[in-house]
């Protein structure tokens, strides 16, 4: 009985501060005249139209999706290669010391300024749009696992060693774990980038996609549904935000523990 | 007693674990070169429990690595049942100091023990299972097999450092210090630990430490080691009783000599240095 | 050490050797991927032009104008709901809410709102960086230790004295990291913006000279973001150094 009084009051903290700002989003825009601004009434109306109409022909299935693909498929390749990279970069020295400026510099170029180009080089369809994830999410991973696999503890490495324990065996037993937290936190700068990205390259140039619908509804004055389309990119990026802590926190168990314990002795 | 140079082995067999000869190391830095080790000879035969002993900053750690093949030695030899050490030999483990962080946080302890076992040749899961319930057993954690190493005290975690070894069956057991960090309690326990183990086991143990108490304690032979640079200052055959005891042993006449006889060894191998300094 | 500069250096040389003999030789769409030499010299021309300098003038002004508003509001925000635990709790779930809502989200009402003015750069660049300082001035002010707090509360210390005997010292790490996170992001959005929308700028002349052809001077321009980027970094980051060195020498002190 306590427990389940205990969640009903955390629930309450939860929702009430987003409850008041929604109540008052809605009741101000109620009578709204300005046309950037309809009443949420009016949005919340369109909403299901705009997007689940039609079943199979719907916004959803048919700019959410290929957007969610671009976006996985993108990232995906980004942190193989992020983490391949960032692992072969963090155990070689000099290797490192080679490589790491340019990478810097790389990593500094805003993201989306290398769309125009990449468009003369891969055209306008999907491969430009994850190509552009690619290279706007491998830098932030690339560089975090490099730090992750840099502080292999050489206590833990000898020991492993001294048993026997090398090559593939040793990276897959001692070397991605003890860097995952901070490729953990590689992946997790890159997933926002990522979902940046693919509603960026989707404004820009594209024939679908939910950055594309969303410009085009601004285009036609379409403004509730713009609106609709505002909510939709915000949804999205909680989702998988949400995702992703979901996995984080399975993943990184073991990691939160040995902090709680480091915390408390501290 | 005092000898000089390896020992025929008390126990009658002359077959040798652990041959080291002229054993030198020097680390290299920017501007300074540091002569850890000089020239470093004894052996040890096999089921014997050695400790090696001497003042702070002669090197024990840097003879351990080197003895793990964990370091590579700048010159002289070592060997491990006759064949010469190039990397960490098969059938040998090694328990550290730092406990903590040679157990892996994302595995289970039951995980961690288990760990060498994966990647040695011909063991199964059930015989895997079995070497690890033992062990566990031996070291007296038969119930925290699925506890992580930071839910442990530091005592429970060197313990299944022990266990890790333990299980992995070795043929040599090298100890850096590893009881240095636990309180003086445990260390008493473990100790009891290391040597109801040896006894039950037959393996060979080489114990560095820095507690002479816990030397000659523990040990059926003694090394004591000169400061820097160093050379093997004395061979100690502890004749203690096999079975001993911490009230009782420990109050024995013969423990008493044993140990005044390595304080002074050590006390005049720490003068010397300061002799030494002024040439 | 030495050794890692000249690696480093090889690294960069061999980059750029790369680039420059690469586009000769790999088969890519025409033009598609310019020599280094070219886009050096494209670059060179477009520096000497007026055009290049206003546009970088109103890159780094909407990055700064929405830098600095975040900041602010971020500090202000972050500390007032930092320090009082349940404000914390109040507004947890509406900061992870909007948090990841991604900024680009709000391009559109920029357009509606403001068109090709500055001011669409500095709503996108404002938006992203807010969370980022915030964030962190939340987190900073959370990790007062409230003995320090109560100690401050008996001597007397009414509360803006404590904001700056207390609150500000052990927020300031987490609250430069916020900047330095923050900074970044501003000058991205900024760029961004000024690409996707239309604003004046860098963003706008790289776009601007793809669609003219000029690849090689777009490239130039691409290489200029980067510059900046890494000199925004590079300098925030030596300010988070110094005011650290102070912080930390100062902690010290405390503890002793």
């Amino acid at each position: 009985m306590k427990r389940l009084l205990s969640w009903v009051v955390s629930l309450c903290w939860f929702l009430a501060l987003p409850a008041v700002l929604v109540a008052t989003w809605w009741f101000t825009s109620e009578g709204s005249e300005n046309i950037y601004f309809p009443p949420l009434r009016k949005i919340v109306d369109v909403f299901p139209d705009t997007w689940f109409a039609d079943g199979t022909d719907s916004r959803l299935v048919a700019d959410v999706v290929p957007s969610l693909g671009r976006l996985s498929a993108g990232y995906a390749v980004a942190a193989v290669l992020g983490i391949g990279v960032g692992v072969l970069i963090g155990r070689v020295a000099w290797l490192r010391a080679l490589v790491e400026p340019v990478i810097e510099m790389f990593r500094a170029i805003p993201p989306p300024v290398v769309v125009p180009v990449l468009v003369a080089l891969a055209g306008i369809d999907n491969t430009m749009k994850v190509l552009v994830i690619v290279f706007g999410c491998v830098w932030p991973i690339m560089l975090n696992t490099v730090e992750g696999v840099r502080a292999l503890d050489p206590v833990a490495e000898e020991t492993c060693r001294s048993y026997g324990i090398t090559g593939v065996n040793r990276l897959r037993v001692l070397v991605l774990p003890s860097a995952s937290p901070q490729i953990m936190t590689g992946l997790r700068q890159a997933l926002s980038i990522a979902v940046i990205l693919m509603v960026i390259s989707e404004m820009i140039v594209s024939t679908d996609g939910l950055g594309f619908t969303v410009v085009q509804f601004q285009r036609t004055f379409a403004l509730p549904e713009m609106w609709t389309g505002i909510i939709m990119l915000g949804l999205v990026g909680v989702v998988l935000s949400l995702l992703f802590r979901l996995v984080e926190s399975r993943v990184l168990r073991w990691y939160e523990g040995v902090r709680r314990t480091h915390h408390s002795a501290a | 007693m005092l000898v000089d140079g390896p020992l025929p082995v008390a126990g009658g067999t002359a077959e040798r674990m652990l041959d080291v000869r002229a054993l030198r190391k020097v680390y290299a830095g920017k501007d300074r070169r540091v002569e850890a080790l000089r020239d470093l000879t004894f052996s040890v035969g096999r089921g014997e429990l050695v400790c090696i002993v001497g003042p702070s900053g002669c090197g024990k750690t840097t003879l351990l690595r080197c003895l793990a093949g964990l370091l590579a030695p700048t010159s002289g030899d070592v060997r491990v049942e006759g064949r010469p050490v190039s990397g960490p030999p098969p059938g040998m483990a090694v328990v550290l100091q730092e406990y903590g962080r040679s157990l892996l946080p994302w595995m289970s302890v039951a995980r961690n023990v288990e760990l060498p076992l994966r990647h040695k040749r011909g063991i199964d899961r059930k015989r895997r299972a079995q070497l690890v319930a033992g062990s566990l057993d031996a070291v007296g954690l038969a119930d925290v097999g699925n506890a992580y190493p930071w839910q442990l005290s530091g005592g429970m975690q060197q313990r299944v450092a022990i266990a890790r070894a333990l299980a992995y069956e070795p043929q040599l057991l090298l100890m850096d210090e590893p009881f240095a960090a636990v309180d003086a309690q445990t260390r008493a326990d473990l100790e009891d630990l290391i040597r109801s183990i040896w006894h039950r086991t037959g393996v060979t143990v080489l114990f560095v430490t820095h507690d002479i108490d816990e030397a000659v304690y523990l040990g059926g032979r003694v090394i004591v080691l000169s400061s820097s640079p160093t050379v093997v200052q004395d061979d100690v055959v502890i004749d203690l009783p096999d079975e001993r005891d911490q009230i009782e042993t420990r109050s024995l006449g013969r423990f008493v000599e044993l140990r005044r006889h390595i304080y002074a060894e050590i006390r005049a191998a720490k003068i010397g240095r300061r002799q030494g300094a002024g040439d | 050490m030495r050794t890692n500069l000249l690696l480093g250096t090889a690294g960069v040389l061999g980059t750029a050797a790369a680039f420059e003999v690469g586009p000769r030789v790999l088969p890519l769409p025409g033009g598609a991927l310019p020599p280094l030499s070219e886009i050096l010299s494209a670059l060179g021309d477009e520096v000497r032009d007026g055009a290049f300098w206003q546009a970088l003038l109103d890159t780094l002004q909407q990055w700064a104008l929405g830098l600095v508003l975040a900041v602010v509001a971020g500090i202000v925000v972050g500390a007032v709901i930092g320090s009082v635990r349940w404000l914390r709790r109040l507004t947890a779930s509406t900061i992870e809410f909007l948090r990841p809502i991604p900024s680009v989200a709000l391009v559109p009402l920029a357009v509606l709102l403001f068109g090709t003015q500055l001011r669409s750069a500095v709503l996108l660049a404002f938006y992203a960086a807010f969370w980022q300082v915030l964030v962190q001035t939340v987190r900073g002010a959370a990790d007062v230790d409230p003995v320090a707090e109560d100690t401050a509360r008996c001597y007397g210390l009414g509360p803006l004295a404590r904001a700056r005997h207390v609150l500000w010292p052990t927020s300031l790490p987490y609250v430069v990291t916020g900047v330095r996170l923050a900074a970044s992001v501003a000058l991205i959005l900024a760029v961004t913006a000024e690409l996707v929308i239309g604003s004046p700028g860098l963003g706008r002349e790289i776009s601007a000279a793809q669609s003219g052809g000029a690849t090689a001077l777009a490239y130039g321009l691409i290489l200029v973001t980067g510059l900046l980027g890494l000199l925004v970094n590079v300098g925030v980051r030596a300010v988070e150094r110094r005011q650290l060195a102070w912080h930390v020498s100062v902690r010290g002190e405390v503890a002793a």
